[in-house]
């Protein structure tokens, strides 16, 4: 016979006061197998604990009930316990009489009663669990970064001090990401770039950094610990080991006229191109799309220009393949499509810019050199409105309901620098509520309205329309009731940010679980905000959800921690409750291995002594170190061999019956 | 014999997923948000690894009612499980209600980790429904009474 022992916590008065705890103990004395009941006030403290252990001791358990909070508070807490005293930690349950009980119930006798049906059901598991052993997994110390942004980078440079190898793909030409684009930065004013680019030179510098820039992951296979990953490094047709970044076959370049993405469309770019000034790597990069030479055949004037020899028409795309030890995602952010905002006027009329765009338009480096004029015929702007949530915390089909928290922050520095630039200018900013929590944020905000005169209106424009060489706005002012007709030379908006493009294609190749807006979900999200629910793949930056600079890089630095954590373990030890088919009864069908997200099931064939005979048979083979234990295998297996160990068919038929009891 | 007058209350068991449901339901907990004791939660690692026989067990020894509960549709931990909990929760539902279980004795429901009202809701709802149902016989195997 098993013997059982049963604990049941006060947890201080938010059981005991619901419950009667007492009673409880009396109950599940008298049930068969129970050889030990008691309660005390606090069982996750170590007085609490030491019971545990002694019990386990004394009376020689072979399985322990914990009735207590719920087990994702303190399973591991009661298991860690449990092994101390030679019990494997699988022979522990957990019922759920706080958040499931004594909390939502405030009749005694009612939460008394189901706190017993609870203690019972546990105890109908414990006695059929088996024990459980995790198997140990060697680690590759090395780290895949998905992203080249400052999120990415600044996971990689932590990660390469603490010594480990650091692979950065980066899809785009150069790493940098969205803050290259940046002119200044909120609350301090420092020049994005300034503050950027030393970073992008410590990533190419450090011995222990890789970076595969114009690179897309491909492929990932694999998990926590090794990962195996296939990177396209896409045909740039310049070889990056002879270009030295003269730039002189930017000149000579006949295609003139590929919009510029790094200037946000303003300004057109050569065929053969290198995105700004400091990118890291300092290549050049033709545009197939875009060169003469390889669309027609024509032209090859890179290649004559070219001192250093380091044109190639001919070359491919090349796959890279890589193992890894723990993915950080940092695939960042774009600016949403305005299409569907006819009302804003953002497709027709030039005038109508966003925010990125703005950045871009006063930027030094930028496609005006900092001359801030109108897109449409180059005069310089006396009035500007800016309109905040254009797509933010909306509720339409092309509206995105979430806070997109950064432009709040920015829109206050665009207000403020233009006056400070140009204080003969009118700057007018629409919001609906104006959200500046972080340090010196609020000052930063009140700066803007108070010494620099920013009009800032509450209410929410309606239409923008092109009249007679001007825009004009319409709005409505919430707190006077107002209705306003505003004749602006430039409307800049403040378009909604969303994960970009790649996020989805990525978090799937990852089985990272999202959420409906593509952001990457955290495993918790208070407690846990930096790591995937899937094991070895840690979020970086906005790709998790919308955050600004400083957030972004405090989160990479402790991205880069837990990755760090991760690959300083020799062998990693695994999830135990994984699949585990019965070879006896298993057909060899495959029908497990067709709904197994993670493509942890096999088949082998195994010879099987039948009545004397050898016989071959096809049957399948799980993974454990793949094997995320999800079960969906479990059911779709016709002749019932495949089983989930921890969660096992015999056990949740045990917990149905104990409730229907 | 002395017969009790008791009120019948209704047994329901609740299948919830660990990553949103489980979750949802401690929430619920944490917030106070009650919902009738007849509810009593069984934690499964994904709505996928409900096995319909679990369901046919539940009816078999009493169950008056069965919900499984999981993560959004497109937030599955897994990926894809709460899918192939979908589909085979609505045959299997349509099979019940073929054998004579009136359909609002089962139900499969979305529940996040964040919507820990939704889960009170849910479960309220669902009781009361069962309630007016009122006791379930189909299926049930009577040689199972004590």
């Amino acid at each position: 016979m098993k013997k059982i022992g049963v604990f049941v916590c006060w947890c201080g008065t938010n059981i005991a006061a619901t419950v009667d705890v007492k009673a409880v103990v009396d109950a599940i004395k008298r049930e068969p197998n129970v050889v030990f009941c008691e309660d005390y006030q606090y069982m996750c403290s170590e007085i609490g604990q030491n019971k545990i252990i002694n019990a386990i001791k004394d009376c020689k358990l072979d399985g322990v009930v914990m009735c207590t909070c719920s087990p994702r508070m303190h399973e591991a807490t009661f298991r860690k316990a449990a092994e101390k005293a030679g019990l494997n930690p699988y022979l522990v349950e957990v019922a759920n009489i706080r958040e499931q009980c004594s909390w939502i119930h405030k009749d005694i006798k009612e939460a008394t009663e189901k706190a017993i049906v609870l203690a019972r059901t546990a105890i109908a598991k414990v006695l059929l669990n088996a024990p459980l052993y995790a198997g140990e997994t060697p680690v590759i110390k090395r780290a895949l970064v998905i992203g080249g942004g400052i999120a990415g980078i600044q996971s990689a440079l932590d990660i390469a001090d603490a010594g480990f190898e650091v692979d950065i793909v980066e899809k785009k030409p150069s790493i940098g990401g969205k803050m290259s684009q940046l002119d200044k930065t909120f609350p301090t004013l420092d020049c994005s770039a300034c503050i950027l680019t030393p970073k992008m030179v410590d990533v190419s510098a450090s011995d222990k950094i890789n970076i595969f820039a114009y690179s897309e992951v491909e492929e990932v296979k694999g998990f926590v610990g090794n990962f195996h990953a296939k990177i396209r490094k896409k045909a740039r047709y310049v070889d990056t080991t002879k270009c030295t970044g003269c730039k002189a076959c930017m000149e000579k370049c006949p295609s003139r006229k590929t919009p510029n993405e790094f200037n946000q469309g303003l300004n057109n770019r050569t065929a053969i191109y290198i995105p700004f000034a400091q990118a890291v790597p300092n290549v050049a990069t033709i545009d197939p799309e875009a060169c003469l030479k390889l669309k027609t055949d024509k032209c090859g004037l890179c290649s004559k220009i070219c001192s250093a020899g380091a044109i190639d028409y001919e070359q491919k795309d090349e796959i890279v393949e890589r193992e890894y030890g723990a993915i950080v995602v940092a695939t960042g952010y774009n600016v949403i499509n305005l299409d569907h905002f006819n009302e804003l006027g953002y497709s027709d009329c030039k005038d109508v810019i966003t925010s990125l765009e703005f950045e871009r338009l006063t930027n030094a480096a930028g496609p005006t050199a900092g001359h801030l004029v109108c897109p449409s015929d180059g005069r310089e702007p006396k009035t500007i409105v800016f309109v905040q949530c254009v797509g933010s915390r909306g509720l339409r089909p092309c509206d995105k309901p979430y806070c997109s928290k950064i432009c709040c922050m920015y829109t206050a520095k665009h207000a403020m620098l233009l006056r400070e630039k140009h204080p003969e200018t009118d700057v007018y900013v629409f919001y609906i509520d104006v959200r500046t929590p972080g340090k010196n944020y609020d000052e930063f905000y009140r700066r803007a309205v108070e010494q620099y005169g920013v009009h800032y209106i509450k209410g929410q424009v309606g239409k923008v329309v092109e009249k007679d060489g001007h825009l004009e706005v319409q709005a409505s002012d919430l707190l006077t009731n107002e209705q306003l007709h505003i004749n602006a030379d430039l409307v800049v908006l403040a378009a909604a940010i969303q994960p970009d493009d790649t996020a989805r294609k990525i978090g799937t190749m990852l089985t990272a679980s999202m959420d409906t807006n593509d952001f990457f979900t955290e495993a918790h999200a208070k407690l846990r905000p930096v790591e995937s629910p899937t094991a070895g793949i840690f979020l970086s930056g906005v790709c998790q959800g919308p955050k600004d600079i400083p957030e972004t890089v405090a989160q990479a630095g402790a991205a880069a921690v837990k990755v760090i954590g991760l690959l300083s373990k020799d062998k990693l030890k695994g999830n135990p409750c994984v699949a585990i088919p019965n070879e006896n009864m298993c057909n060899g069908c495959s029908l497990c291995a067709t709904v197994c997200p993670y493509g942890a099931i096999t088949y082998v064939d195994k010879e099987f002594r039948v009545m004397g005979k050898t016989v071959v048979r096809r049957v399948s083979q799980v993974n454990e170190a793949i094997c995320q234990g999800c079960g969906a295998c479990t059911v779709a297996c016709m002749s019932g061999a495949m089983d989930l160990k921890g969660f096992d068919n015999k056990s949740i038929m045990a917990e149905v019956e104990a409730i229907c009891k | 014999m002395q017969v009790e007058n008791k009120e019948w209350k209704p047994k329901i068991v609740a299948f919830c997923c660990n990553w949103c449901s489980y979750a949802g339901a401690d929430l619920a907990g944490s917030s106070r948000l009650s919902y009738p004791a007849e509810v009593k939660i069984i934690r499964i690692p994904c709505s996928c690894r409900l096995n319909p026989t679990f369901i046919l067990k539940a009816f078999q020894r009493g169950a008056d009612g069965v919900i499984l509960c999981g993560c959004h549709p497109g937030d599955c931990h897994y990926t894809s499980g709460n899918y192939f909990a979908r589909r085979r929760m609505t045959t299997l539902f349509s099979m019940l209600n073929y054998l004579g279980i009136e359909k609002g004795r089962t139900r499969v429901e979305w529940v996040s980790a964040a919507e820990g009202a939704r889960f009170s809701q849910v479960m309220n709802d669902f009781v009361k429904s069962i309630t007016e149902l009122g006791e379930n016989r189909k299926l049930e195997d009577l040689r199972c009474k004590e």
